[in-house]
């Protein structure tokens, strides 16, 4: 028989990418299972539609290429593109709005630029943007109230005909449960109310105010920050860009919005809207970050700091996807000025080209 | 076991699985002595050794076979009896496959060793001594790089401070070494206090994984036994790999980094395998040079996974006999650890001083590589780094063949551990990556010198020939200059005779003869259109006096050209014989001839004039003046010829009868009969009235030729005598 010549090393750590998209998959069960809950079945369609567009234009796009495509679909890094943008999306946006984000993310975000590990930006995020950029009015008037605050008729919440219905049919009545999100409601009132007065609203604290931040939003972002926990530990990124975000994000809250009276105060920042999603699983996404670890400080740091100031300043109340695809830019030219100093070395060598 | 050293850490590593229990549950046994021992020449890093047998040679176990070529260079010995069959190309335990040059012992089982001995007091020697003993036992790094050792322990004096021992085997499957402490400890210890009694160190750091206690156990236990040394630690070390590599093995145990290039002897540290301190014992105390060496046979394919004693050169497919492997079923031959070794493709392929395992893998335990996809940027290959590097970046520019960057990426310092390839999720090869690209950027430096140094070869050619072509064109220009300084030199002096100036060149007189055929041609169309008008008894006589005018012009024209062309030859034929060469003019012979020149003359015109006179043609008063000149030239003539009578009568000159006068006298005849010969065909042709006298002159000139040269004839037959 025989004997093959092949390079070392001869044998393999038993984890492959495949491992890697379903752990990231597994810790954002707690997180959809907290928005189902308060929020109704809008994000699970949102995920169905989402993912079957994701992994059909992934098919289309690998066969274009004539590459084998099951072997390429297994790799479940456009499923986890899709449900990350399904999450993102309003979870009673219309069908539409949902299949154009997914199929552009996947073929414009991910495949025009080379497939997986080519995209300079977050795929997700460009599926995205471009539905905000291009839809508003949905993309604004689709986000439900949590269940507490559903009129009468929804006592036990959003069925799930009535969620198809919104979603693919008449969205007559969907006005009775929509609302505007919390960190939304803050900041178009902080101009004419004080905190206590905005805090009146049952939206942030509940019709019996017993919430300790915001009302079923901080379910939510813990449930993604026990994910995101549960990654740290398994290894599949490292602390320093989650940490270096959401450090940066309270921060420019301190130091800039300290008076809740005039800004939107920290404890919101940080736990309503999408920071602990972007934090743990949008920010992190390896192919458009930065490598190296001072550059992941700076990356991360950088995407708290637009966050911040989209929010407070710009006209977006949720700014995670812009701040990210602002980063997203930033990525390899971080890379180049931060490279770590290497064994035997006196100072790391950084900058462009070769500095023998 | 560390009372209270302080260990460090290096950044990254990885936990594969040990894989070692297999090989540890038998002692070390002996491989036996195979049919055939194949002895690469190269089994070292440096210059490969020079055979000192023959084929046919019979050699004794441990008789030098190959001499070192050079400092870095190691001996070769013959680990058992028998007879050389081969000198030849045979297949090595190399990464690239090649073959190389090795010795071939049938061996005769006999197994008898060469006169040796040992060295009871080895204290007692002299460090240098000691150093040449090991180089005379060819003893070489037995880690796995295989660098000659006598190189490694040449250090100055007080040049090293600390002494590593590497018993590290951080590698998954090999237990070589653990088992060599486990069984052989003291000679190990003896081993690594010869290396102390050489380099002098202040400290000796054994530096072990945790995960051989027996071993920290024996080493221990052996120390204790040999009270004379206190230097010895055994330091345990966490269990990571690649923490055997040297330098990670100096950053864990002194906190310091090898700069980067460099070698740890800058730091005062040197770093010896274990293997090798046992070799050094045996070389020192035993006098056996290194002909074996303790491999471990691994794997799922083996049968019997152990350790042997090996003699060197024995062939794998021999081991593999021993120790029970399934062949068929091994779907991977692997020579070293899973992390660092390379693959054996022929089962021939020997073992050789530097190869310290061979794993006989099944297909489920080392399964064929998984497809490489896409790299998705985690940066696990960066945790996992020990030498803190950005493998991912090196990945993508060895990629695309930016060797660039990926030199100043620092890949030169990838100690090619394989930490990365076994993180890596999408299973990327990624030190097969870096190994390509470390060659193509040795080929691109190799290229750039060979480059450099033809340009700077090409530029001293141009240089060189632009100063010759500035050089020539320096020196036209002088000899310009020289040329027209002389010539505004000779304008300045008008007065020189025709005979030392530069005569009218040979081209003047042809074109003054084109000028008198132009002339002479003419003259002949005149008369013949005139024969013609002549002829015709209608011409108009008006036309006829006209064409007889143009006639007689064109006759003058012909005279005056013939007088100019003559005298241009005249001088250029005076120009040819310098006034030393005609020698002196006022001789008495010459003078002579002048004055029978001038009476000639003087008869000739008072011939035609008594002619004219018959005649009664208007030339009489022509041909009276011509007859006063030549009368008066007669009695110059006489008066200078009497006068030098005199002369010479006083003086006593003698008349120079040379040769070369005489010649010079036969050329001017010879001359004066061809001008007149000129002279009478021109005239013969013109049909003019001096025919007859020119005829008289040529006959004279040649009666007078004809002296000369009978003179000439007499004075060469005097000589001649």
């Amino acid at each position: 028989m025989k004997l093959p010549n092949i390079s070392s090393p001869h044998t393999t750590r038993p984890f492959s990418t495949s491992n890697v998209m379903l752990n990231v998959l597994m810790a954002l069960i707690p997180g959809i299972i907290a928005l189902t809950y308060f929020f109704g079945p809008g994000h699970l369609i949102q995920v169905l539609i989402a993912s079957t567009v994701a992994l059909a234009s992934e098919a289309a796009v690998m066969k274009l290429r004539k590459r084998p495509i099951l072997f390429y679909l297994k790799d479940y890094s456009a499923l986890l593109t899709a449900i990350l943008l399904a999450i993102s999306l309003p979870p009673y946006a219309p069908y539409w709005v949902t299949i154009i984000a997914s199929a552009f993310a996947i073929i414009v975000g991910k495949h025009l630029y080379g497939g997986l590990g080519q995209n300079p930006f977050n795929p997700a995020m460009i599926g995205f943007a471009l539905v905000l950029v291009s839809f508003p009015v949905p993309m604004t008037t689709s986000w439900s109230a949590p269940a507490e605050l559903l009129p009468a008729a929804f006592s036990s919440g959003i069925s799930f005909s009535d969620a198809m219905t919104y979603i693919f049919s008449s969205r007559e009545t969907i006005d009775s449960i929509t609302s505007a999100t919390p960190l939304d409601a803050y900041k178009h009132q902080v101009a004419l109310a004080t905190e206590s007065e905005i805090y009146q609203n049952p939206l942030f604290k509940g019709t019996d105010h017993s919430s300790f931040i915001v009302l079923a939003w901080e379910w939510v972002s813990i449930g993604f920050l026990l994910g995101g926990l549960y990654l740290l530990w398994k290894r599949i990124f490292t602390w320093h860009i989650p940490v270096s975000l959401l450090a940066s994000l309270a921060l420019c809250s301190l130091i800039f919005g300290w008076d809740a009276d005039s800004f939107v105060p920290t404890s919101l920042h940080l736990f309503a809207g999408a920071t602990m999603l972007g934090a743990f699983f949008i920010a992190t996404d390896p192919v458009s970050a930065s490598t190296t670890p001072l550059g992941k400080l700076i990356y991360g740091a950088g995407i708290g700091t637009f966050i911040y100031v989209i929010r407070t300043w710009g006209a977006y109340p949720d700014a995670v996807a812009f701040a990210v695809l602002l980063m997203n830019f930033a990525a390899p030219f971080i890379d180049q000025y931060t490279q770590p100093r290497t064994y035997g070395h006196n100072k790391p060598k950084r900058g462009l080209a070769a500095k023998k | 076991m560390n009372t209270s050293f302080n260990l460090f850490d290096f950044v990254g590593g990885v936990h594969p699985a040990e894989n070692k229990t297999q090989s540890t549950q038998s002692s070390i046994s002996s491989a036996g002595i195979p049919e055939k021992l194949v002895l690469p020449l190269t089994q070292h890093i440096g210059a490969q050794s020079k055979p000192l047998v023959n084929v046919g040679d019979t050699v004794l176990k441990g008789q030098l076979i190959a001499a070192a070529q050079g400092f870095i260079s190691a001996n070769l010995h013959a680990p058992t009896s028998g007879k050389i069959t081969a000198i030849e190309d045979r297949a090595i335990a190399h990464q690239s496959g090649l073959s190389d040059l090795c010795i071939e012992i049938t061996t005769d089982k006999q197994d008898k060793w060469i006169e040796h001995s040992g060295i009871a007091n080895y204290q007692d020697i002299d460090a240098s001594q000691l150093i040449s003993l090991i180089q005379e036992a060819g003893v070489t790094g037995m880690g796995g790089a295989g660098f000659p050792t006598h190189v490694k322990v040449s250090a100055k004096p007080d040049a090293i401070k600390t002494l590593i021992i590497n018993a590290a085997e951080c590698e998954p499957y090999i237990t070589a070494d653990d088992m060599l402490m486990q069984e052989r400890a003291n000679d190990v210890i003896s081993g690594i206090q010869i290396l102390a009694h050489i380099l002098k160190p202040e400290s000796v750091l054994i530096g072990i994984e945790d995960n051989k206690p027996k071993a920290a156990e024996a080493l221990n236990l052996a120390l204790k036994e040999s009270p004379e040394n206190t230097l010895i630690e055994v330091i345990v070390i966490p269990t990571k790999y690649p923490s055997g590599g040297e330098k990670q093995l100096i950053q864990i145990l002194t906190g310091k980094e090898v700069p980067s290039g460099g070698l740890p002897s800058s730091l005062g540290i040197v770093c010896h395998n274990l293997g090798t301190a046992y070799a050094i014992n045996s070389a020192i105390t035993k006098g056996e040079p290194l002909i074996s060496r303790i491999t471990t046979m691994t794997g799922n394919a083996c049968a019997a996974p152990q350790n042997y004693e090996v003699l060197i050169g024995t062939p794998v497919k021999h081991l593999l006999e021993v120790s029970n492997t399934d062949i068929k079923n091994t779907s991977r031959l692997v020579m070293g650890g899973p992390m660092m070794g390379f693959t054996i493709d022929q089962i021939e392929t020997p073992i050789i001083k530097a190869s310290n395992c061979i794993i006989a893998a099944t297909k489920q335990e080392l399964p064929d590589p998984a497809m490489e996809q896409a790299c998705i940027r985690c940066g696990m290959c960066t945790e996992a780094c020990p030498a803190q590097l950005l493998p991912q970046q090196l990945y993508w520019f060895s990629k695309s063949s930016n060797l660039e960057q990926a030199e100043s990426h620092n890949i030169a310092d990838c100690i090619e551990c394989g930490a990365c390839s076994y993180v890596c999720p999408s299973n990327i090869p990624l030190v097969q990556y870096y190994r390509f690209a470390k060659g193509e950027i040795k080929q691109a430096t190799a290229d750039k010198l060979k480059s450099d140094r033809a340009k700077v070869r090409f530029e001293t050619r141009l240089a060189r020939q632009e100063r010759e072509a500035a050089e020539k064109v320096a020196k036209r220009q002088a000899r310009a200059e020289a040329a027209a300084k002389k010539q505004a030199q000779k304008k300045a002096a008008p007065a020189q005779e025709a005979s030392d100036s530069k005569a009218p060149p040979a081209a003047d007189i042809e074109l003054l003869q084109k000028k008198f055929d132009a002339t002479k041609a003419g003259v002949t169309k005149t008369k013949e259109k005139l024969a013609i008008l002549l002829a015709d008894e209608n011409a108009d006589p008006e036309k006829i006096e006209l064409l007889k005018g143009a006639l007689t012009k064109a006759q003058t024209k012909m005279k005056d050209a013939a007088k100019v062309m003559a005298e241009a030859k005249k001088a250029e034929k005076a120009s040819a014989f310098t006034s030393s060469d005609k020698g002196d003019p006022n001789t008495p012979e010459r003078l002579k001839n002048k004055l029978d020149l001038a009476q000639s003359r003087l008869e000739t015109a008072n011939k035609r004039l008594e002619e004219a006179k018959a005649e009664n043609s208007d030339k009489i008063e022509a041909f009276e003046t011509a007859v006063t000149k030549q009368l008066e030239r007669v009695n110059d003539a006489k008066l200078a010829l009497e006068t030098a009578i005199k002369t010479s009568a006083t003086n006593n000159v003698p008349a120079s009868v040379d040769l070369e006068t005489l010649k010079q006298k036969v050329l001017a005849a010879q001359t004066r009969v061809d001008k007149a010969n000129e002279r009478l065909n021109m005239a013969k042709e013109q049909n003019l009235e001096t025919v007859g006298a020119l005829q008289t002159g040529l006959d004279k000139q040649t009666s007078k030729l004809v002296d000369a040269k009978a003179a000439l004839e007499q004075a060469s037959t005097e000589e001649a005598k």
